[in-house]
């Protein structure tokens, strides 16, 4: 009888799964024209802001779920879900209120003034507004605008204007229509000419309220020459009701620009029968769209209780390079259709996708990408390797690479592998000493190598130990 | 007392018995050979002394330093001192030898983490004896390896892990002269009072490199002949079927 099942008796603790009672400014749940002129209402928005929103919602009542996924999920009902939830008490750096700066201490993020001279800048994002930001003076002297979406339309129009939307069209699919509608906040990066950030760039999400979506909104435009590296984070408390959260992140690479997004999804994914969990449906696009610019996704999916998203590359410069690397770890009931695109438009532009998804439990694992090379997109390249892993008899693993390509001249290659977790590899681990659990996560740290080392390194460390913990509640 | 004791040890898997009362008792300081035909029972003989999961005990038992071990888990027996030298090592892409060997290395500590000084040392030092590059270290574990390096990984494994007991199942099959002599030479520098050996071979070759105080022949799942070095050389001459004679002539 093979040792090697999963248990689901062994349920591991989330660790993020509680709740701030705080004092909130909640509007009431549904969603029509009057909600979001609220909406703008609150953030003190030019007309023109709220006009874009309100074109968004009429795009957005006209579209329909998109069902290609055949993700298992109950109708949601949109009217159902409050669109504004924030902390009462102003918030600010200096008199955060104490309940919440003691959240983000248990979240691990600094954002008091002794933690202030770590190298990562940190913009937090709490269920619908940004509460604070970090090393915002030192960043301004370089140029570098680092704040909320919010405070970029207020501050910055013309930049916001100039960019939003530019990307991920509001209409280009039903959620992020609907995110173009309804987002409340979210951050806003701008690198100017020539410029290497010095620091990391980051944005925690945390949804605290119940019953409340978070439409999170992010732009980063990195000017001619400029670099960024950015890292993204998000928790949720555990309920057992599910909570969407639909954001959309837009990334532009001017000529020769360098930005790295990094992310670690970590939303409560339910319990051990599928019950709660939050929807994270996300559209993630960058735009490659000066000569030899480069945009690099790395992203670590182990929460949430559906995700579905697609972090992608439009090389549109010539030379262009667009990188996505991705672990995704799935348990229980969880659901992951996840993956990218990579368009190649520009000439001589280049792509890497390296995929590695895990199945545990009941879960669904599937990978879905596109590889598009345009009519004249000359040389381009891309070389996807695929590969799933899965642990347990009841979990789910699938690949949908497409590949559409209209240029002779494309050199793409495609691997793809799946395998479980052999029992001569766990027997010969163990025979070494090593504990089950501690040999199946050597086995699985082994697997996700390939892209644990495109993280930043405190970030790698921290996946790695994250990817740890789900394990330990997989493998009995 | 015998350190390693193998007591009327009967083992399936699925239906099919294998092993049907084997007895062999190995002390430390001893160097054992077994030795048998093809489907005799000798790889399942190792796999159940070190507790793999496809193989149920159906009768008897193995006892190390006096202790019943058929109730521990493969990781239990290896903590208590016995190493299996595999035939046919996995990999584990991705994982690195110096991360793999720390670990293991570790897990044996007392405090649960072995000085990363003295290690990287020992380690060296050892890959060095057994003519394997320093960057070999690097490498995935056992990925892409050929059948010689994974041969001397697993006697690195050995030297690093200091058994009492150490089994090797038919380390030399597969091997060229060179790397037959390398896995020689490690085998030969662990030996000595701590450390007793059972050396599972098809051939006689590395017997002339290992000199084995012991033959055991296994035949059907039972030990059927025993002798000292004297036996090598007359199973040499006279094959299996003289075995098989002898046993007809006792029965």
């Amino acid at each position: 009888m093979p040792e090697f099942e999963t248990d689901s008796n062994l349920v591991q603790e989330y660790k993020y799964g509680f709740f701030t009672d705080i004092e909130t400014d909640t509007i009431p749940k549904g969603l029509n024209e009057e909600v979001i002129a609220i909406i703008s209402a609150k953030k003190n928005e030019p007309v023109w802001m709220l006009e874009w929103r309100l074109k968004a919602f009429r795009r957005w009542q006209k579209m329909k779920n998109p069902d290609w996924a055949f993700l298992d999920m109950p109708e949601i009902d949109f009217q159902d879900i409050h669109y504004y939830s924030a902390p009462k008490e102003a918030v600010d750096m200096k008199d955060m209120d104490p309940e919440l700066l003691k959240t983000f201490e248990r979240l691990g993020i600094p954002m008091g003034e002794r933690d202030a001279l770590s190298g990562v800048a940190m913009d937090v994002v709490f269920d619908s507004v940004s509460v604070g930001t970090t090393h915002k003076e030192m960043l301004e002297e370089l140029g570098i605008i680092f704040c909320s979406i919010s405070e970029a339309i207020q501050e910055h129009p013309e930049l916001v204007k100039q960019y939003l939307g530019t990307v991920v069209p509001p209409g280009d699919n039903f959620y992020a229509a609907l995110n173009s509608a309804v987002f409340t906040d979210g951050s806003f990066c701008y690198i100017p000419k020539g410029v290497t950030c010095p620091v990391e760039l980051s944005t925690y999400f945390r949804i605290n309220a119940a019953d409340t979506g978070q439409f999170e909104r992010t732009l980063i435009v990195c000017d001619d020459n400029a670099t960024c590296s950015y890292l993204e984070g998000c928790t949720a408390p555990a309920r057992d009701t599910n909570q969407l959260h639909a954001a959309v992140v837009e990334i532009v690479a001017l000529e020769n620009a360098d930005v790295k997004y990094s992310t670690v999804q970590n939303w409560y994914a339910g319990d051990e029968e599928g019950k709660g969990g939050i929807y994270n449906f996300v559209t993630k696009r960058g735009h490659c769209r000066g000569r030899k610019s480069k945009i690099s996704w790395t992203q670590v999916e182990v929460g949430a209780a559906i995700t579905w998203k697609y972090p992608s590359c439009v090389l549109e410069g010539d030379g262009s390079v667009g990188e996505f690397y991705s672990v995704a770890f799935t348990n229980n009931h969880m659901q992951a259709d996840t993956g990218t695109k990579m368009i190649h438009v520009g000439k001589n532009t280049s792509s890497t996708i390296i995929s590695k998804g895990i199945s545990a439990g009941k879960s669904s694992n599937n990978y879905r990408g596109l590889v598009k090379v345009v009519e004249g997109a000359a040389n381009a390249r891309n070389h996807s390797i695929c590969d799933s892993l899965l642990i347990g008899r009841d979990c789910s693993a699938n690949t949908f690479p497409y590949i559409e390509s209209e240029d002779d001249s494309a050199h793409l290659a495609h691997e793809a592998t799946t395998s479980t977790i052999s029992e001569d590899q766990l027997f010969y681990l163990k025979s070494r000493g090593l504990s089950e659990e501690d040999a199946a996560s050597m086995v699985v740290k082994g697997f996700c190598k390939d892209v644990f080392k495109k993280l930043p390194l405190e970030f790698s460390v921290e996946a790695i130990k994250l990817l740890e913990i789900k394990l330990e509640g997989s493998i009995g | 007392m015998s350190y390693l004791q193998i007591k009327n040890l009967h083992a399936r898997t699925g239906d099919i018995e294998i092993l049907k009362g084997v007895n062999l008792e190995i002390n430390k300081g001893e160097v054992h050979a077994l030795m048998g035909p093809n489907g005799s029972g000798k790889s399942t003989l190792s796999s159940v002394i070190m507790g793999h999961p496809d193989y149920e005990v159906t009768e008897g038992d193995i006892l190390l330093n006096g202790e019943s071990i058929l109730e521990m888990d493969p990781d239990e027996r290896a903590l208590a001192g016995l190493f299996l030298c595999f035939q046919y090592p996995v990999a584990i892409p991705g994982v690195s030898i110096s991360n793999f060997m720390k670990k293991a290395v570790d897990a044996r500590h007392p405090e649960g983490k072995a000085p990363a000084g003295p290690f990287l040392k020992e380690m060296r030092e050892n890959m060095e004896y057994l003519d394997m590059d320093k960057a070999f270290a690097n490498r995935g574990l056992n990925e892409g390896f050929s059948g010689g390096e994974k041969k001397r990984m697993e006697i690195l494994q050995m030297m690093m892990f200091k058994p009492s007991i150490a089994i090797m199942d038919e380390t030399d099959s597969g091997l060229d002269i060179d790397a037959l002599q390398v896995v020689a030479k490690g085998v030969n520098k662990m030996r000595g009072p701590d450390l007793g050996l059972l050396v599972i071979t098809h051939y006689e070759r590395i017997l002339t490199y290992i000199n084995p105080q012991f033959l055991h022949i296994l035949m059907e799942g039972k030990i059927v002949m025993s002798g000292g070095p004297e036996l090598v050389k007359t199973l040499e001459e006279k094959g299996y079927d003289w075995v098989r004679e002898q046993i007809a002539v006792t029965a």
